[in-house]
This record gives C-alpha cells, sequence and structure tokens, in this order.
C-alpha cells in the first residue's frame, strides 16, 4: 500500500490546481485551521499554485501558540523551583510566556525534559518515584486522549508521582468564534484533518449551515489540500455550504468514538483562555471531579487568578484568525524570527510566522 | 502537534484496552504505540501515529476511491467535481 507518495506526485497536484484555476470564477478566502496544514502549504508551494483570485488564511491550529503565557510562566515555575520535573513537547520550550519560558528555566538548574508523547513522561515518573513529574499538556483533540490515557494508566497502576498540566483546548469553538467576528473575512474552511479523525464532524454540520460556509475536512499531503480546496471552492461557486470530507481515508464523521470515550472520562468541556485570542466558551477541557488527583494545578496550587499580559507588540492574535498575513507584521523578520521570536506562531513548527520564515525567506 | 503519520501494525501486546500497545512499522522503522484508542485493531491495519497514539485507522478502500476520483479527473479534465 503506497501511503504517502500518490499524494505527493507533482502531476497530480498540478492536475488538481488546473482544476480549481477553471472552476473559480470569484475571489475567495479558504481558512485551513491547521498549523501543520499551513506548513504543508508553504513548504509545497501549494498556495503560488492557485489562481490570484483564491486566498488562502491561516488559521488558529497551533496549539503551542494558543497555550496561555501564564500557563507557560506556571511550568517555568515548577521547574525553577524544583518542584517537579516539566516533561512537555519540544516545541514548547522556546515559547515566550508572560515573564519566562521553559528554556530559561532549563539553564537555570530546573529539569525540563523533551517527550514525544505523554506515556514517555508517565514511564520516567514510574522509574524514579521519589520525584514529581509534571506533564505540561497542550494541544487539540488529536492529544487529548493521548493524555487521558496517561493518566488512565497513571491510575491503574497507582502511579502518584504523575500529574498534568492542563493546557489542552478543543478546535470547534475556536472556529466558531472566528466565523462569527465581524470582520471575518473566510468564505471556506479546510477542517483539520487529524482533530476530525477524532471527533469527527457531526459538529461542524450546523456551524456551515449557520454562517453559510462550506468546511472541507482536509488531509495534510499536497494532493490532500489542494483536493480540499477543489472541493471547497467547488461548493463555494455553486452556492452551497455543507460538510464535505476529503480526508476520508483516516476521517469518518463519528470520528474515533473508543478516544473520544476515553477523553470525555477524564476531562470534560470548559471555557479556555486562548492566547491572543481570549477566553472562548467551552474552548478547553478541565479535569473531571475524579481526576482532580492527576491535576498538577491542584497539585502545587499553581492557578494564577489573573489574565494573560497581552503579547506587546506581537500581532499573533491576528495571525491566528486570518487578519493578518504574518509578513505584514511589521516586526516580522526584523525583531521576530525563530531565533529570536517575539511570539509563539514564530516559534513553532505549526506557527504561521515560521512557515513563512523558512519558506519564503525571513525578512524579505 | 497535530501531525500523524501512517504505519502499518506489525505486533500487538497487552491485554487491556488502557496498556494494549502494538508495534508499528513506518517504512521499516518501527516503534511502539499505544492502541488503546484503537480496541478492533489488529496486525496488518495501517493506522495514523500522534504523539506514541494510533488516532484511527486508515481505510485502503477510501484511500483508493480517492485516486479513482483523481483518475476520472485526469481522463476527464472537464468534470471538475471531485
Amino acid at each position: 500500500m503506497k501511503l504517502l507518495e500518490e499524494y505527493r506526485d507533482p502531476a497530480t497536484v498540478r492536475l488538481l490546481a488546473d482544476a480549481v484555476a477553471r472552476i473559480a470564477t470569484k475571489p475567495w478566502r479558504l481558512m485551513e485551521v491547521c498549523g501543520g496544514q499551513t506548513h504543508s502549504i508553504l513548504e509545497n508551494g501549494i498556495d503560488s499554485l492557485l489562481p490570484d483570485a483564491i486566498t488562502l488564511v491561516h488559521g488558529p491550529g497551533c496549539p503551542v501558540c494558543v497555550t496561555p503565557a501564564r500557563s507557560i510562566d506556571t511550568a517555568s515555575g515548577l521547574a525553577c523551583r524544583h518542584e517537579a520535573v516539566v516533561c512537555t513537547f519540544g516545541d514548547m520550550l522556546r515559547v515566550p510566556g508572560a515573564s519566562t519560558d521553559l528554556m530559561t528555566a532549563r539553564s537555570a538548574g530546573g529539569d525540563v525534559r523533551i517527550v514525544y508523547s505523554p506515556m514517555d513522561a508517565l514511564g520516567m515518573a514510574r522509574s524514579d518515584p521519589s520525584r514529581e513529574y509534571v506533564f505540561f499538556a497542550v494541544g487539540f483533540e488529536t492529544t487529548v486522549p493521548v493524555t487521558a490515557t496517561a493518566v488512565l494508566r497513571a491510575r491503574a497502576s497507582g502511579t502518584g508521582n504523575f500529574t498534568v498540566l492542563n493546557a489542552h483546548v478543543r478546535v470547534p469553538p475556536a472556529l466558531e468564534w472566528i466565523l462569527a467576528m465581524p470582520d471575518c473575512a473566510v468564505d471556506g474552511v479546510l477542517a483539520a484533518g487529524h482533530v476530525c479523525a477524532v471527533t469527527g464532524y457531526e459538529e461542524y454540520e450546523p456551524m456551515a449551515a449557520r454562517h453559510s460556509t462550506p468546511i472541507v475536512v482536509t488531509g495534510f499531503e499536497p494532493v490532500d489540500i489542494l483536493q480540499g480546496i477543489l472541493m471547497g471552492i467547488s461548493m463555494l461557486e455553486a452556492g452551497e455550504a455543507r460538510v464535505e470530507n476529503q480526508y476520508a481515508r483516516v476521517v469518518c464523521r463519528e470520528g474515533n468514538p473508543a478516544a473520544m470515550a476515553m477523553a470525555r472520562e477524564v476531562f470534560e468541556h470548559a471555557d479556555a483562555d486562548w492566547r491572543g485570542l481570549g477566553v472562548i466558551p467551552g474552548g478547553g477541557w478541565a479535569f473531571r471531579e475524579g481526576f482532580r488527583s492527576f491535576d498538577a494545578a491542584s497539585r502545587f496550587g499553581a492557578v494564577p487568578d489573573c489574565p494573560d499580559p497581552g503579547d506587546g507588540v506581537c500581532m499573533a492574535a491576528k495571525v491566528l484568525t486570518g487578519v493578518l498575513e504574518p509578513t505584514c507584521c511589521p516586526a516580522f523578520g526584523r525583531d521576530c524570527t525563530p531565533g529570536s521570536p517575539l511570539g509563539a506562531p514564530m516559534v513553532s513548527s505549526e506557527g504561521a510566522c515560521a512557515a513563512y520564515f523558512i519558506y519564503r525567506g525571513g525578512g524579505r | 502537534m497535530c501531525l500523524g503519520v501512517p504505519g502499518e501494525i506489525v505486533e500487538i501486546s497487552g491485554d487491556d484496552q488502557i496498556s494494549r500497545t502494538a508495534r508499528v512499522s513506518f517504512d521499516g522503522v518501527t516503534r511502539v504505540v499505544s492502541l488503546a484508542g484503537i480496541p478492533e485493531a489488529v496486525v496488518g491495519d495501517y493506522v495514523i501515529v500522534h504523539a506514541g497514539f494510533a488516532l484511527n485507522r486508515l481505510d485502503r478502500d477510501e484511500a483508493a476511491r480517492v485516486m479513482e476520483l483523481i483518475d476520472a479527473l485526469r481522463a476527464c479534465p472537464g468534470e471538475t467535481r471531485p
């Protein structure tokens, strides 16, 4: 079974791009939700293959970018004060918090470790019971069942020195928030394929109807993205606003009920602070009552009761909502580079600013 | 972070859902991943793996269908409805 090559075939990509050019009669703006899709688009030059009338705007799907600054400060503080070994994904280390970051905490002697999976953090905790291990959990519904599995395993194995600093968020409420913005300039949406692999896409159906906005569940390879664009433009040209599924080899309408059941066993929906966007109703996940003993915020009393301070000159909020293209930010490539980032979108491997800097030649 | 990589299950171990794992081959490189999210998975299934966790199975029929649609577009470029 060919898993990737045929989804990267240049001739197929060209065929689909030509089909888009043939049917597009008006200017349309499509938002790809996921930062992984943003990077694929920039890396493969997909936007440059499209007719000028079609604009791709980049969405909020960069978990590192939307993690509140104060959560980063909290995680850094736990490491700096030697209260716990802090384990998290590599992207988180250089993201600026409100007053510090995890790399600084590590330089100051804090034990900060990069893990590939929360299961790795749980393994470390089990083999070193004398110390506290905190997994700093960021990410969307793709990652929530993974964290939930680690928590369920910790409970089953009686691992008392493993907790989770939870910053998990939910995509649909954020997409609803963006589509409802008065200055929303999005005609159609390419929904994030791997989030939908877990959640399914039922929740998007009323959203598409309410905002008259077609939504295409889309994969990540160049052929996937161009086919998603073609499906979206087809609906827009026909005046239709449904949910269609380009990524049917991975996504079905009901998603993965077993994975969602684990997520819902440990967590429940809650309002959540999205960095740059503010508090989004139902935009996150909180520990359920029965799992509070795994909540690092409870165990360490680490809940700063103040809002995020804002991000100074960084215009991340406008970038994350598709209002501003990264290169239009005055700081892009000058005061803000991947080596010296002012904001999370320039740090993350899913951040739109980093994608433009890497693939379009930064600073130009 | 939401990147998922497709691989083939070559071995399964563990009894209960939470601790069940699979050895998954990514073009010959293998890694142990949690199968907690796909209790029904069997050896030979292709799965999408994210952060050490199999998110979902890859449906070969649907994968083939996408390529058939593209072949149809190639054969008849005027037909743009994918």
